[in-house]
């Protein structure tokens, strides 16, 4: 135990700054500020691998390291779709996945985003439409903001996921930020 | 690059170009199936099997199988004479990791093997079940057809008690997708099957569609936590086929990535399986450490996974002068950082009741079943090509092979352990080398000129999780006639099945983890 103690205290706090084009400072409070206006509460995200090759979710897993620290902003991944405001979609859409990406679209209560994350979810990337692939997101689903890149760093993926939801137009807001904003 | 001689194998081999000694044996039915039994009988590796449509040649489909020897890796080819129907005698009886392979060359080609079961295995309902992708008049089609689908037959268990639990495609976190259908009773599980497929893309009638000089960056997106071994075992291929001499520089960048690749993916295990056992701070321990790697990564490749580092020829970027002191200082904090992380996941009692017996597979279970890579080693199989079949760099360091004989979670877990400790080692002797030939720009790339048409050259490297292998057929004018890539994700599934036997249903995340194994490399 003491091992593992005095480790915590010589690791301290790596947490580092939100993307600075974003949100002016405080960072941190600004995004929770538009969140809960935009949400009425924290950002929750289903992810799902609709034919990737494995790289975005490796930088995705990235996003919960200390260093970046997702959660401490009041964004977290959900488990189920029905807790979920944002679906994160990674891949080319193959055809094998493109029925449960649907499915997993439909369990998403209204209102939702969808982000296409990676140059595959983007345009197909390398492997573009097949027999065997759909392309990009867009040609399954409506999506509603893009990351590029193969695959996104953590903090691009980070600040798209931010602009992502800054962007939502008042039309595509929830209730509860509309009812708590009184 | 002798042809192989060994005692009871008769037949005429010429030898192959690949990074390795390799020999090929074109073989009749009656033939392929007597050497796959004296394969077995010798105790060789199945590394993987695959078709190809040779109509337009010889009127043929042929079909093939590599194994590992000591003597370095054997190809066995047969051309199926019977074009309407063509079907081969299957390996499953000798070599089960076969059978999966053997239903995936069905669904994509229509050659079937012997084996007795046939249900379909990457085609799920995306094309009718008379349609083969692969073959080479099989033009699209473009957009797929989808059949109203057809249930996948799981095999049942009947009985007091038995019920089935579904998990998949789409899984409760960040993970790739496969579906896993449990029978238990209680808690306990009686049976797992898993089916995956989910994300086959079209990899091999991509490549088909690729030039020689650009189809590495595809090789690196097969399976995107093996980018560096792929990149490399597609340019092995290559650059054995049209003869090309890579500068030594380049060779010991190559095995710089490579280990690094190793490095990321073994904290980012270990840290994962800390968490699935309820500690929470080995993820979070491990995930930085992963961070600072990918960090200097970007410092020293120019970016932080290592898609486009190695390239036909060589390596796409010589090591900048200001990484070196990064990369020292790296090594040695990683070193002293994990020997402590060690010490505390060894010490930590309720850690080690989650991993000691958990998710067990015997040494007679992987060597029959045919494990490879650190699954295998786990299980005390001392195969690691680095060391078995060094290719260049590593034939100039001596790699040592890491096992552990328990075949646990808890013998996995030490296996990365002991693997990261070796890899830095290995990074150490790297560096140095690369740091004493730096002086006037050398070279780190040769051109690779187009290879003569019809050629069959393999690369074979030893990834972070097994070997992976590219079998590159060229065509006319730079153009690919055939790639074959395989992930060793294909034969250790399999071992998961047997491995969760026993078990309860909550250990199947830890045990899943401990292998840690591809879905994409796998599907294609």
């Amino acid at each position: 135990m003491f091992n593992i103690l005095s480790r915590m205290i010589r690791t301290g706090i790596l947490t580092e700054p939100l993307p600075a084009p974003v949100m002016g400072p405080p960072a941190v409070e600004a995004l929770q500020h538009n969140l809960w206006k935009v949400l009425g509460r924290a950002l929750c995200i289903r992810h799902v691998d609709a034919g990737s090759c494995n790289g975005c979710e490796l930088e995705i897993h990235a996003l919960n390291n200390p260093y970046y620290n997702l959660e401490g902003t009041g964004i977290k991944f959900v488990a189920s779709p029905r807790h979920a405001d944002l679906l994160l979609v990674t891949g080319p859409v193959s055809v094998n996945m493109e029925e449960a990406l649907r499915r997993t679209y439909d369990a998403i209560p209204d209102p939702k985003l969808v982000v296409a994350l990676g140059d595959c979810a983007s345009c197909g990337g390398v492997f573009g439409a097949n027999y065997a692939s759909r392309g990009g997101i867009a040609n399954v689903l409506p999506v509603n903001y893009t990351i590029a890149g193969c695959p996104p760093t953590p903090a691009a993926i980070l600040s798209g996921i931010l602009r992502a939801v800054a962007a939502t137009p008042a039309s595509q807001q929830g209730e509860h930020g509309n009812q708590l904003d009184l | 690059m002798t042809p192989m001689n060994f005692d009871s194998f008769e037949q005429p081999t010429i030898a192959l170009p690949s990074n390795i000694p390799c020999s090929n044996a074109s073989l009749s039915a009656v033939e392929w199936q007597r050497t796959v039994d004296e394969l077995k009988e010798i105790g060789a590796t199945f590394l993987t099997l695959w078709g190809t449509d040779n109509r337009a040649l010889d009127g043929c489909f042929s079909i093939h199988a590599a194994f590992l020897l000591a003597e370095g890796a054997l190809v066995l080819s047969h051309s199926i004479p019977n074009a309407a129907h063509p079907t081969y005698p299957t390996l499953t009886r000798a070599f089960p990791a076969a059978l999966r392979l053997e239903r995936a060359t069905r669904d994509l080609l229509g050659i079937a093997s012997t084996a007795s079961d046939e249900r379909p295995w990457l085609r799920h309902d995306a094309w009718p079940a008379t349609t083969y992708p692969l073959r080479r008049d099989t033009i699209g089609p473009r957009t797929p057809n989808l059949e109203p689908g057809t249930p996948y037959p799981f095999v049942q268990v009947e009985g007091d008690g038995v019920h089935e639990i579904a998990v998949g495609p789409v899984h409760a976190g960040t993970i790739e997708p496969g579906h896993f259908r449990f029978s238990v009773v209680g808690e306990k599980v009686l049976r797992l099957e898993a089916r995956l497929g989910y994300t086959h893309k079209g990899i091999a009638k991509l490549f088909e569609t690729l030039q020689q000089g650009e189809a590495h960056r595809l090789a690196a997106r097969i399976s995107g936590d093996t980018a560096v071994a792929f990149s490399w075992a597609y340019c092995a291929a290559l650059e054995a086929i049209t003869k090309t001499a890579v500068p030594g520089r380049a060779l010991n960048l190559r095995a710089l990535a490579l280990e690094h690749e190793r490095l990321a993916n073994h904290l980012g295990d270990l840290g994962a399986l800390g968490n699935d056992a309820g500690f929470a701070f080995g993820l979070t321990q491990f995930s930085r450490l992963k961070e600072d790697l990918l960090r200097v990564n970007v410092e020293a490749f120019g970016a932080r996974y290592l898609f486009d580092t190695i390239i036909p020829g060589g390596v796409a970027a010589d090591l900048p002068q200001r990484a070196y002191p990064h990369l020292i200082h790296l090594y040695r904090t990683l070193d002293h950082e994990v020997a402590g992380m060690c010490s505390i996941y060894d010490e930590h009692g309720g850690l080690q009741d989650r991993f000691r017996e958990a998710g067990r597979l015997t040494l007679d279970q992987a060597t029959q079943l045919g494990a490879v890579g650190l699954a295998a080693r786990a299980s005390g199989v001392s195969q690691d090509l680095r060391a078995t079949h060094p290719w260049a760099p590593y034939d100039k360091i001596a790699t040592q092979i890491v096992t552990e004989p328990a075949g646990d979670v808890a013998a996995r877990v030490q296996v990365r352990f002991r693997e990261i400790f070796e890899s830095l080692r290995l990074c150490r002797v790297l560096l140095a080398e690369v740091s004493h030939t730096s002086l006037g720009a050398p070279p780190i790339a040769a051109s690779v000129p187009v290879a003569e048409p019809y050629c069959l050259g393999i690369g074979l490297i030893e990834a972070w999780r097994g070997p992976v292998l590219i079998a590159l057929e060229t065509g006319p004018d730079g153009t690919i006639r055939r790639c074959h890539a395989h992930d060793p994700s294909w034969q250790n599934w399999p071992l998961l099945e047997y491995a969760i036997l026993g078990n309860i249903v909550p250990d199947f995340p830890l045990v899943n983890k401990s292998f840690n194994l591809s879905y994409s490399g796998q599907d294609g």
